[in-house]
């Protein structure tokens, strides 16, 4: 690895550990970290939820201390000086403090007021700040009637009223459409070339390492690597394919998963996504004797390759620190051997027609309509606030539409009797358990509300335990389990009773790439064995595991397809391999081009 | 279905009880309150302080001002020579009355004349100032009567005679632990029920429930069995505490008790699921149950009687459940009483409690589904 020339480090972490207590539990949440960003550089600090990355930036900010270890901004030692530091800084937290009852201007004004800028400075400051978020033809609105990404750019414009330095931004870009996720991107572009402002940078999106300058990549507290992204991913030269082959893609990248030397399968449109662990190109037919048609075809390697190499290859850790331990043998076949399946009834299991949902004047969801078949992974792929929440609330029963119709094997689930509800598993957002059941009482309690009891009871939550790997963590609170665990336990309870139907709600949002693969390892399996499946994202990557997905943004649906015809869309001749993202802002600028003309 | 709520039960208990917060909640603040309440909250005055300015000096003023100060309800705290200090004394809050006794007091007594003894009180606080008259004119006239006995004097015509029915000593943690009971149990089911809902709706749990197949009424009776048990389960606690610490006499029926206090809980369970019903947040469920709490402890009876309040009040006061519960609990406690004594407060109980968990089921159905 490269490192960062020493004189020009902005930031300086040298050994930093800091640990949190969480009643009797010690959580390490960084565990020696040391690395350096920049001067006028963007440093990307990447890693899933739970990785140390929030706490990092707020040690970098003066408002937490470290346990051990030492931190340089700007060249002031943090710890010693915090007040010196934080006047050079602006930092942006995840939920910035906008205030909602405020318009854009007198949020902005507010922020200058709290900083101190100078009435002098202000209309000058203030209309290059419009002018670079583009919020200038909104001065007047307020700020709770703005969209998701509009909201983060006035957030990242209030905490530049004052120029700093340094420039802490922690995820900015979650669940922000990709248009102004690029917008942002822009912005940050403009003010490192323009400004020479020093970014530091968080996101769990691993795609977005490929923007920054130099990234730290962090998991479970501990840095797993840092450099410029180009020196990530060609680590990977020649190891990344496509595979394809008439067995089918789920088929195929189960079988890819298991052959040694793969390091990584996913499913991309029709294709399999495969990463070998040596760089040397395997014979296709050495892979999977038994397939003739395999066909290997080269491609660029990611950022998140890397990532998955390093999980793969770093020593396991011990039990309760890593949601990422193999899969159980039992995955390929969740729940067929109990259960057979006919995949032969091919009529819609999920139908929505023309269904509106209004909150007062504002349309949540406006005029959708799709259906979906038996044993299909459907996808509802969106930013924050696109509607697609309501209509997942909505077909779950959980809310009532205001107008159109819908209906969930038959019924709507609204009015339905109460057995029609017991063929639907749900998983709701951030895997919502009873954060203070063990796991055993949590698999217990689940199992009974679905009318599992006696032996049939005790078959399934021994089922559950086997197959999520969760023999060692029975007695453990819900609360206290790593992330990925609790995904496994949130589908396990979502799964106790064999559902027909499995509504998964940003079902992998935060989670390592490993506990996603795993994850949709899963549900893929359940999908080959008949079981529908609807599931609500905010990651263009996920949409690629969907058999057919709907991009729904202001409440209405913009296109319906496969991945792969919804990516087609967005090829142009300079432009051959679009992502789900490109085709993503492709259709949303279709989308305002027809409105305006 | 029982099954089912047999679990939701098992589960609402087990999230109480094993969240450390949740438990010290249940734990700490009962027994906090119950002391305090059990020891703070009386009507009896002790050491009451007082200043006392004799311009008698005789003997017959000595004993008198004797009286006052081998009082255990009195301390003397300055004797003045003037007139002087009083008002500073009472502005000062130093002392809470002043003894004055005339110069011609004992001349005044032995030529058989009406003596006259004035006490200066603080009225800033009327009932204490009440009070302190009381028992300043009980022992004046016990000084009186000794007076007349000692020099053979006629006694005055009629005198009062008094014995308390039920509390004999009227002692004020007689009356006012039993309340505590009601009062405990009513402050931990409300609170226990009211946050339930709402804490499931901050965990995101309840749109977990409300799409297994359990019906909304198995919930609402998952949610109000708990409230049930853990309120009877406190209800005991304060009324072992009532007995074996406090020594209050539990003369009546503990059957009769205990039905009276089930369908307290049940009462006040509905209103605090449907407080839950209506709120997103614990924060807002918290805010509502004290917005019930409070003027459901003041028109109660719990420490100031209803009889005293306007009528337009003691009519509100029927739909308090508290106000029966509190009946319920100090007719047990002191006069023995049981179920043929305690009906008439039962049946409007559980008119309440029908009353409130159809609010509250009607609520929950409608903010549920």
């Amino acid at each position: 690895m490269p490192d960062i020339p020493e004189p020009a480090a902005a930031v300086r972490l040298e050994n930093v550990r800091r640990m949190f207590r969480s009643g009797k539990r010690t959580i390490t949440a960084l565990d020696g970290i040391t690395a350096a960003a920049a001067h006028g550089a963007v440093t990307g600090l990447i890693g899933p939820d739970g990785a140390g990355k929030t706490t990092l930036m707020r040690l970098v900010a003066g408002l937490l201390r470290v346990d051990a270890g030492r931190i340089e901004v700007l060249g002031i030692d943090v710890g010693r000086d915090p007040l010196a530091v934080q006047a050079q800084l602006g930092y942006m937290p995840q939920h910035f403090g906008l205030y909602e009852d405020l318009t854009v201007q007198e949020n902005l004004n507010l922020y200058a007021d709290l900083q101190g800028v100078p009435h002098a400075d202000r209309k000058r400051r203030y209309s290059e700040l419009l002018h670079m978020t583009g919020l200038g033809p909104f001065t007047a609105r307020m700020a709770g009637r703005l969209s998701g990404g509009m909201k983060q750019k006035l957030g990242l414009a209030c905490t530049l009223v004052q120029p700093p330095q340094l420039l802490l931004l922690d995820e900015p870009t979650v669940g922000v459409d990709p248009v102004s996720r690029r917008e942002l991107w822009e912005i940050i572009g403009h003010l490192t070339r323009e400004a020479h402002t020093t970014v530091l940078f968080s996101t769990a999106y691993l795609d977005e390492a490929e923007r920054c300058d130099a990234v730290l990549l962090v998991h479970e507290g501990r840095l797993l690597g840092s450099g410029p992204p180009g020196t990530f991913t060609a680590e990977m030269t020649g190891r990344s394919f496509y595979a394809t082959s008439g067995i089918g893609r789920r088929r195929l990248q189960e079988r890819l998963a298991a052959v040694p030397g793969v390091i990584d399968a996913v499913i991309q449109g029709s294709h399999v996504r495969v990463v070998t662990a040596q760089a040397t190109p395997p014979e296709p037919a050495s892979l999977l004797a038994d397939l003739p048609d395999l066909a290997l075809i080269p491609t660029a390697p990611r950022f998140e390759d890397s990532f998955v190499a390093r999980l793969r290859t770093r020593p396991v850790p011990p039990q309760m620190s890593s949601a990422t331990a193999p899969v159980a043998s039992g995955a390929q076949t969740p729940h067929a051997d109990l259960r057979p399946r006919s995949k032969t009834d091919a009529g819609a299991v999920i139908t929505v027609t023309h269904l509106t949902r209004r909150f007062g004047d504002f349309v949540a969801v406006d005029d959708v309509t799709f259906a979906v078949a038996r044993g299909e992974i459907f996808g509802l792929l969106g930013a924050n606030g696109a509607g697609k929440s309501t209509t997942f609330r909505m077909l779950c029963g959980l809310l009532p539409p205001t107008e159109g119709e819908l209906r969930v094997s038959g019924f709507d689930l609204r009015t339905a009797a109460a057995p029609a509800r017991g063929r639907i598993g749900y998983m709701a957002q951030k895997f919502s358990l009873y954060a203070d059941l063990s796991v055993q009482q949590n698999l217990r309690f689940f199992s009974s509300a679905y009318h599992l009891h006696g032996a049939q009871q005790n078959v399934r939550i021994d089922w559950a335990i086997g197959e999520f790997d969760l023999a060692n963590l029975l007695e453990a609170s819900a609360r206290d389990l790593p992330l990925g665990y609790k995904q496994r336990l949130a589908l396990a309870c979502a799964l106790m009773h064999e559902p027909d139907i499995l509504f998964l709600d940003e079902p992998t949002s935060g989670v390592d790439p490993l506990a996603r693969r795993e994850f949709w390892q899963r549900i893929n399996a359940l999908a080959e064995s008949g079981v529908t499946v609807l599931v609500t994202t905010h990651f263009m990557e996920e949409a690629e595991y969907c058999d057919r997905l709907v991009i729904m943004a202001q409440g209405r649906v913009l296109t319906e397809g496969t991945p792969e015809a919804i990516k087609a869309s967005a090829r142009r001749t300079d432009h051959p391999d679009p992502t789900m993202e490109d085709a993503f802002i492709g259709v949303i600028e279709a989308a305002s081009a027809r409105a305006a003309a | 279905m029982w099954r089912q709520i047999l679990a939701l039960l098992v589960k609402e208990l087990l999230a109480v009880l094993r969240d450390p917060r949740s438990r010290m909640v249940l734990i700490g603040p009962p027994l906090i309150q119950l002391m305090v309440f059990g020891y703070a909250a009386t009507f009896n005055l002790n050491h009451v302080p007082i200043a006392i300015y004799d311009q008698d000096h005789s003997l017959a003023s000595r004993d008198l001002i004797a009286r006052f100060t081998g009082s255990p309800t009195f301390t003397v705290k300055d004797v003045l020579d003037s007139a002087r200090r009083v008002n500073e004394l009472i502005d000062s809050r130093a002392v809470q009355m002043v003894l004055v006794v005339d110069p011609r007091f004992a001349r005044d007594l032995l030529t058989h004349q009406p003596a006259p003894i004035q006490i200066i009180l603080d009225g800033r606080n009327s009932n204490t100032a009440l009070l302190i008259e009381g028992y300043a004119n009980s022992i004046v006239s016990r000084f009186a009567l000794h007076w007349a006995e000692q020099h053979g004097i006629r006694a005055p015509p009629a005198t009062l005679d008094m014995r308390a029915l039920y509390n004999p000593t009227l002692s004020s943690t007689w009356f006012i632990v039993p309340g505590i009971v009601a009062l405990l149990t009513e402050v931990e089911t409300l609170l226990v029920v009211g946050l339930s809902v709402a804490r499931e709706r901050e965990m995101g749990t309840f749109d977990q429930l409300l799409v297994t197949p359990l019906r909304p009424l198995d919930i609402l009776i998952g949610k109000g069995l708990p409230g049930l048990i853990i309120g009877l389960a406190e209800a005991s606690v304060v009324i072992a505490a009532a007995v074996f610490w406090f020594d209050v006499p539990l003369r009546g029926d503990l059957l009769a008790l205990y039905v009276g206090l089930a369908l307290f809980i049940l009462a006040i369970t509905g209103i605090g699921l449907a407080i839950s019903s209506l709120v997103a947040t614990q924060q807002q469920a918290l805010l509502g149950a004290f917005l019930f709490l409070v003027p459901s402890i003041i028109l109660s009876g719990f420490a100031t009687p209803i009889a005293n309040m306007p009528q337009w009040i003691q009519t509100l006061t029927l739909v308090n459940p508290m106000r029966y519960c509190l009946v319920i609990v100090r007719s047990v406690f002191l006069e023995g009483g049981g179920l043929p004594v305690i009906a008439a407060q039962l049946w409007p109980m559980a008119l309440i409690a029908l009353a409130t968990l159809t609010i509250a089921g009607w609520l929950f159905r409608k903010r549920a589904t």
